[in-house]
């Protein structure tokens, strides 16, 4: 079964890249890649007593789903969300462990409510105003496959619009050596049901058996190993060399044991 | 939308493990929460405990999962033929075309808590029997449910707090009607853990007494636990007269608040109006709600407020968390199951530990069983982050 939508907005937050645009010419090998820490953009959207309370997930979940809104000319209030995340706010989940392992175990009411896996999204609503469903889900290492699988399936399902957010930070010790991420990072994706003047490819997806594509620059292929939503980054690069080179590329992305996701992407300029 | 047949269903909670044992504790209306003596908590309150979850041995090949959350994945699997249902799904569909989609809030966290006691003196290091993936990640029971069934096709937890395990249907619904699919287990499993007891006590919303949902003086919550599981597949062409099938779904956003609803219950009455527009039902269709109802001052009114404002005040309704315990994660999926037992039995059940309904919510809500047909059930699943999902189950035939 053949999954087919049109993607309409990027945006991408990691180590070494600040945003979509130029994110693109490290993707397609025309700029070195210069490893640096992820640098998270302060949550504008919220009002200031939220913004305190947010961590590190929560910035980078809200700055890439913006970022993927406003490269998609949409509104964040109108699309459904589909979001992802290997293990939520790290730094929140260890001070709790800690505060629950000491002879004091009061923990603040922020930190509880930090502490759902879906904090991010809820965040989001206040921020964006969205009422729409939100989708909140964990694979694991296949977090990145399972949010794309989602969110294909309600375009096509539903014949509706979808924003993906995935997004990942890392704990800190010592939870860090039990669960070792490289560094926070996060991808946002609209896609539309139909092709529109603003589509800027076509998205295939079928599930498979073949193994995942691995990106050949040896630094990307580290981040896309050692970050649960760096997955996509073979996505993400066929993106950008699709719009550049007017090109088909197929490739497969990782997700679970014995079910990976092959996706073919097509231009849609020019035809 | 098109509809989804349950070809099977189990609930395990403080309320017994499988059916019989559920709907035999709804009949004689009484609370199974007891004074928590889970681990060594210091807090005054309730809990709905599973019993015999420390007994369950996990297959030896599956024994990096071993943790409460996954003991009572497996206990709950293990019930009213469920296993069975599910292999013959597979021999039917192949093991690829069968998904796994699980709610769950915390999943194994309790390993962490656990190991964060026994950190190295000298470098702080977690015990090296310690492994985060098959227990403390949220996915880890939907990772264990898909490797116990040796399955191959998409998996994946939906954990949105205490909307997670009615989200899952929805997942479910999506990925069957893309094609994707042609059968998935869903449900919830959420376990005891100190992390939501000491949570919720630092929100002040559990109760020092057995929870009271929509009582005027309720304080909040009881914990509880629960695993709750439905094979649910496309609607075949013969089905037995009592099956049951899940009509509608509706989910919505608050967009409000991290830890409170909506205090107009906004949000709850899209998630429910969606559900009614998807089963294309009207409200006096509606028999019996079970009510999200957990207990607490805000999410009792906010609730009251929107069913009131769709349903008026005349539908059977109740909560049965003064009977389970609030299950969090698990919810969902457990209040799917009793929805499914309430057009079974045609048997509604009643809220307990009520002294004194709250006057300021003009609702039917039930303090007595009633036995009288029923046709069509909603559920309604709110969670913090302001996740809502109420779904409307029906039988095929007529009651």
């Amino acid at each position: 079964m053949k999954l087919t939508t049109y993607i309409e907005g990027t945006s991408l937050i990691g180590p070494a890249f600040a945003d979509w645009a130029s994110a693109q010419p490290v993707l397609l090998g025309q700029q070195a890649y210069i490893a640096s820490k992820t640098v998270l953009p302060a949550p504008a959207v919220l009002p200031p007593a939220e913004r305190r309370r947010t961590g590190a997930i929560v910035k980078l979940s809200l700055a890439v789903g913006i970022a993927a809104c406003e490269d998609a000319q949409q509104d964040p209030k109108t699309l459904p969300c589909v979001y992802t995340s290997s293990s939520g706010d790290g730094d929140n989940c260890h001070a709790i462990c800690e505060a629950l392992a000491s002879s004091d175990r009061a923990i603040s009411p922020t930190r509880f409510h930090n502490s759902v896996h879906n904090a991010a999204p809820g965040y989001w609503g206040i921020a964006t105003g969205a009422m729409t469903n939100v989708s909140v889900l964990c694979a694991f290492d296949g977090s990145f496959g399972a949010g794309l699988l989602e969110s294909l399936a309600q375009v096509v399902a539903d014949q509706t619009a979808v924003l993906l957010i995935a997004a990942d930070s890392p704990y800190p010790e010592p939870l860090q050596s039990a669960r070792p991420l490289a560094d926070a990072l996060g991808i946002g994706l609209v896609f539309k049901p139909k092709r529109t003047a603003n589509s800027r490819v076509q998205i295939d997806i079928s599930l498979t058996h073949s193994p995942a594509s691995h990106m050949a620059n040896v630094a990307l292929e580290h981040l896309r190993l050692h970050i649960p939503a760096a997955r996509g980054l073979p996505l993400l690069q066929a993106i950008a060399q699709v719009q550049q080179s007017n090109a088909t590329q197929s490739l497969v992305l990782d997700y679970l044991d014995n079910c990976q996701i092959a996706v073919t992407v097509t231009p849609c300029q020019g035809t | 939308m098109n509809p989804l047949y349950l070809s099977s269903y189990t609930a395990t909670s403080a309320l017994g493990h499988g059916l019989a044992q559920t709907q035999d504790a709804l009949k004689q209306s009484r609370s199974h929460l007891v004074p928590c003596a889970f681990d060594d908590v210091d807090l005054n309150t309730f809990i709905g405990k599973v019993k015999g979850v420390e007994e369950v041995s996990l297959p030896v090949h599956l024994s990096r999962f071993n943790c409460r959350n996954n003991q009572l994945a497996q206990l709950g699997l293990t019930q009213d033929g469920f296993e069975d249902a599910v292999r013959a799904a597979i021999a039917r569909y192949g093991n690829q075309r069968v998904g796994v989609f699980l709610g769950t809030s915390t999943a194994g966290i309790l390993q962490t808590e656990l190991a964060y006691r026994r950190r190295d003196a000298t470098s702080g290091a977690l015990p090296p029997d310690f492994i985060y993936g098959t227990t403390h990640n949220t996915y880890s029971v939907a990772d264990f449910t898909r490797s116990y069934f040796d399955l191959e096709g998409p998996a994946v937890v939906i954990s949105s707090a205490c909307s997670s395990s009615a989200k899952v249907f929805s997942t479910a619904r999506r990925m069957l009607d893309a094609g994707l699919i042609d059968a998935a287990i869903v449900g919830g499993v959420d376990t005891l853990c100190l992390t939501t007891l000491y949570g919720f006590n630092s929100l002040q919303l559990i109760s020092e007494q057995v929870c009271r949902p929509f009582d005027v003086n309720r304080n909040g919550i009881s914990i509880g636990e629960a695993a709750a599981f439905a094979l649910v597949e496309r609607v075949p062409t013969d089905m037995n007269a009592d099956a049951i099938l899940l009509l509608g779904i509706g989910e919505s956003s608050d967009a409000y608040h991290m830890s409170s609803p909506h205090p107009e219950g906004l949000g709850a009455s899209m998630a429910m109006q969606f559900a009614l527009d998807a089963a294309g039902l009207k409200p006096s269709d509606i028999d019996y709600i079970n009510l999200h109802g957990t207990a607490t001052q805000s999410n009792d009114a906010a609730e009251g407020k929107a069913v009131h404002q769709i349903f008026g005040s005349n539908t059977p309704c109740s909560s049965t968390k003064g009977a389970t315990g609030h299950t969090l994660g698990a919810a969902g999926g457990l209040e799917a199951v009793i929805s499914a037992l309430a057009l079974q039995n045609n048997f509604m059940p009643a809220g307990l530990n009520v002294n004194q309904l709250d006057p300021a919510t003009p609702i039917q809500y039930l303090l007595k069983n009633q036995s009288a047909p029923v046709q069509y059930v909603l559920s309604n699943s709110f969670g913090f982050g302001g996740t809502n999902c109420s779904l409307i189950f029906g039988k095929v035939t007529k009651a």
